[in-house]
């Protein structure tokens, strides 16, 4: 508790630092992430990032010191030889694309391990913290690197924002780009470019193992709660950003801990719930309102069965047992009696010593349902021409949707007929 | 039964096209006339689809070259539209059909630029042409097929060029609005711009074309309506008669043979 109120009283220079380079990166990283993610290229970004790591090692070879550019520009040289090498290998071959993904990730990766391994054992002096590249560690984002980490971030935004409606565009309809001449090679090129770089700003933080799931991750976390690109890409940045600061936070106090897990940790929670409860999408919404839909039925069926068994005694305020209400339709008990309980608190009904029976209130609603279901059967009748005896099942569906305005038109239209197809009188409520 | 026009919009010589070294489209020889409706019309597997894409530049033809107001294509794009089969891009894309139709006006704007107010004018007035004014702002994957295929009708529109390529645009569009929409694209026409539309429907291609090209791996005829649509020539585009071609091309494609190499 204590670490938590020092960590975001953010007093100390250090932590304000690493959270601001943590937040940078992940909401950049997954402001470019939703371009891939749209243009269906996630494993691409994965093979990207497993395969930066042998270009770490090589850079610290060569400098044998962690120096950011040396390490950004390794790590961007090799992200780029595997794209190329995953194009050539696709188009040349009859390997498909998601083979030769997976090939060129495991591949390059292997060769990473290797020269990390061969690192470590050769006694090079700085080489400790060489392996946070695997799994990250946010905390060591301070001075140069933070400088380093943080331009490429903001390069990264700015071309976003210069090149959106153009990414846009190649993401929805690369042909009709071409099309109209947009230059659909070099815009490609540059979303490779800029996949690559985003990979690459993660490296320290995140790790390489785990960068794809930063680059994508808020992406569809974010396309569960929007129809809108710009939103997309602001719920994205968001989520991002929430994940870099926990994984700040967990840096701080746990130095050894790594930081990439925390952060993907924390964006696949945020994925999950976006899943399951986003509105409109997320399946737990969709759930509920299928379940509100259902016992809406359920509950206006009840009505309007008690109200025809009324009609049939000419009594529409005597008590009814739950007996009597299954003899006339079929209803499964269970349903029949919750139903019931929630049609009484609604006030729809009254219960007295296991029998239940009409308010007025309750009355007037069965009525409006019954009469829905025997005016739309004349409807039709009258006007598809539907034989009688074919109405029922349809009336009983829709008598459930149509609204007040709907039900007026209805009326005015059969101008308030009296019978129904059946014969049956259709009640008006005067 | 090629007819050839002087002063043609669109104009290929001798394209040759192939995928895999085996050839689609072989020896396509054709002018069209310029403000005419053109209906493009052959079996599945023609190579519709395929003329049009290489007259777009988007595949690479091995052969001939294709000039279009009598200029490469690439100087003339802006006056250029082309309408993609309805099934070439993923409709969950988060975008309206606003947004969609206001790609048509990207080619006027070039890069960098965001489309200003007028160009949200011209996309408004192409969504009310075909029709689809009460799903403005609805995204696209909420509409049904007819509609989305209404879209890239409006987007085309909105691109406001002097030659269409339309590849099916009517397939799984309503007849009154395909008789609303092909009644402007003739509007159009009568004002000088061209308009290629690729067409299944037999019945239906007498009415709207007054140009027709028949097509079956092989330029089977090129010409007025009256001249072309004859039972003799249909016969020959949807007959049998062409399966040695495509034999030829399963052969070119299995072995390693040359296929006639770029210009
Ligand atoms: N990308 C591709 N790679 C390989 N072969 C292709 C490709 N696209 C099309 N083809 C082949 O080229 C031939 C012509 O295809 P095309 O799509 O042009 O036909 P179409 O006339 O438009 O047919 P439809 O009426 O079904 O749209 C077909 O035999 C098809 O199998
Ligand atoms: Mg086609």
């Amino acid at each position: 508790m204590e670490n938590l109120l020092e960590f975001f009283s953010f007093a100390d220079p250090n932590i304000r630092y690493v959270t601001l380079g943590s937040v940078l990166l992940c909401s950049s990283a997954a402001i470019v992430g939703c371009f891939i993610f749209l243009k269906k290229k996630a494993l691409v970004g994965d093979a990207v990032a497993h395969s930066v790591l042998p270009g770490v090692c090589l850079a610290f070879i060569i400098a044998e010191n962690k120096n950011p550019v040396l390490l950004v520009a390794g790590a961007f040289l090799t992200g780029w030889i595997s794209l190329v090498a995953i194009d050539y290998i696709t188009a040349k071959s009859k390997i498909k694309e998601d083979t030769a993904i997976g090939l060129i990730l495991s591949v390059f990766f292997g060769i990473g391990i290797l020269m990390l391994t061969w690192i470590q054992g050769s006694g090079i002096a700085a080489q400790s913290g060489l392996d946070h590249f695997l799994f990250g560690k946010a905390a060591s984002l301070i001075g140069q690197d933070l400088i380093v980490f943080g331009t490429v971030s903001i390069i990264l935004l700015a071309v976003v924002f210069l090149l959106f409606k153009e990414l846009t565009l190649i993401s929805f309809d690369g042909a009709f780009a071409q099309s109209i001449g947009f230059p659909v090679r070099g815009l490609e090129l540059i979303l490779t470019t800029l996949t690559v770089l985003a990979v690459v700003t993660g490296i320290q933080a995140i790790g390489v193992v785990l960068m794809a799931a930063i680059l994508v991750t808020p992406a569809a976390a974010a396309k569960f709660w929007t129809d809108k690109l710009k939103v997309m890409i602001i719920l994205a940045a968001c989520f991002g950003a929430v994940s870099g600061v926990t994984g700040a936070y967990i840096s701080y106090i746990a130095p050894s801990m790594p930081t990439g897990p925390w952060i993907v940790m924390i964006i696949s929670i945020i994925a999950l719930v976006s899943f399951f409860f986003a509105p409109k999408k997320g399946i737990v919404n969709r759930l509920i309102e299928k379940r509100r839909i259902q016992n809406q039925i359920t509950e206006e069926n009840i009505l309007k069965l008690l109200f025809n068994i009324g009609e049939a005694d000419e009594d529409y305020f005597k008590a009814r047992t739950i007996k009597d209400i299954i003899q006339r339709r079929p209803f499964h008990v269970s349903v029949l009696k919750s139903g019931l309980s929630r049609l009484k608190n609604q006030g729809f009904l009254e219960k007295e010593n296991g029998y239940w029976k009409f308010t007025e209130a309750g009355k007037t609603k069965g009525q409006r349902m019954v009469k829905l279901h025997r005016l739309w059967e004349l409807y039709l009748t009258e006007y598809l021409k539907i034989a009688p005896d074919h109405v029922h099942e349809d009336a009983e569906t829709i008598e459930h949707i149509i609204t007040p305005e709907l039900e007026k038109r209805l009326e005015e239209k059969l101008q308030y007929p009296k019978l129904d197809p059946h014969k049956s009188e259709i009640p008006y409520n005067n | 039964m090629v007819h050839q026009v002087e002063d043609a919009v669109l104009e290929i010589h001798d394209l040759t096209v192939t995928y895999n070294k085996k050839p689609v489209l072989w020896d396509i020889d054709l002018t069209l006339p310029k403000g005419s409706i053109i209906g493009i019309i052959g079996p599945n597997g023609a190579g519709k689809s395929t003329l049009i894409k290489s007259i777009m530049g988007l595949v690479p033809n091995s052969s001939g070259y294709i000039k279009v107001f009598d200029k490469e294509l690439n100087k003339v794009r802006n006056k250029v539209s082309y309408v993609p089969q309805k099934e070439s891009v993923d409709w969950d894309f988060p975008a309206s059909v606003l947004d969609v139709v206001l790609m048509g006006r990207y080619s006027k704007l070039g890069l960098f630029k965001r489309p200003r107010k007028a160009d949200r004018e011209v996309a408004l007035d192409c969504i009310r042409k075909v029709g689809m004014e009460q799903f403005l702002n609805r995204q696209i994957s909420q509409l049904s097929g007819g509609q989305q295929q209404r879209v890239f009708i409006a987007r085309a529109l909105a691109q406001e060029a002097d030659i269409y390529f339309m590849d099916e645009p009517f397939a799984g569009v309503d007849a009154a609005t395909e008789r609303a929409i092909i009644t402007m694209l003739r509007e159009m026409t009568e004002k000088g711009k061209t308009v290629i539309v690729i067409h299944h429907d037999l019945q239906s291609a007498s009415e709207y074309f007054n140009w027709i090209v028949l097509l079956n791996m092989r330029l089977v005829a090129s010409g007025p309506t009256a001249l072309t649509l004859t039972p003799e020539l249909l016969q020959e585009t949807y007959g049998g008669k062409l399966t040695l071609l495509a034999e030829v091309g399963n052969l070119m494609e299995k072995g390693e043979f040359p296929t006639r190499d770029k210009r």
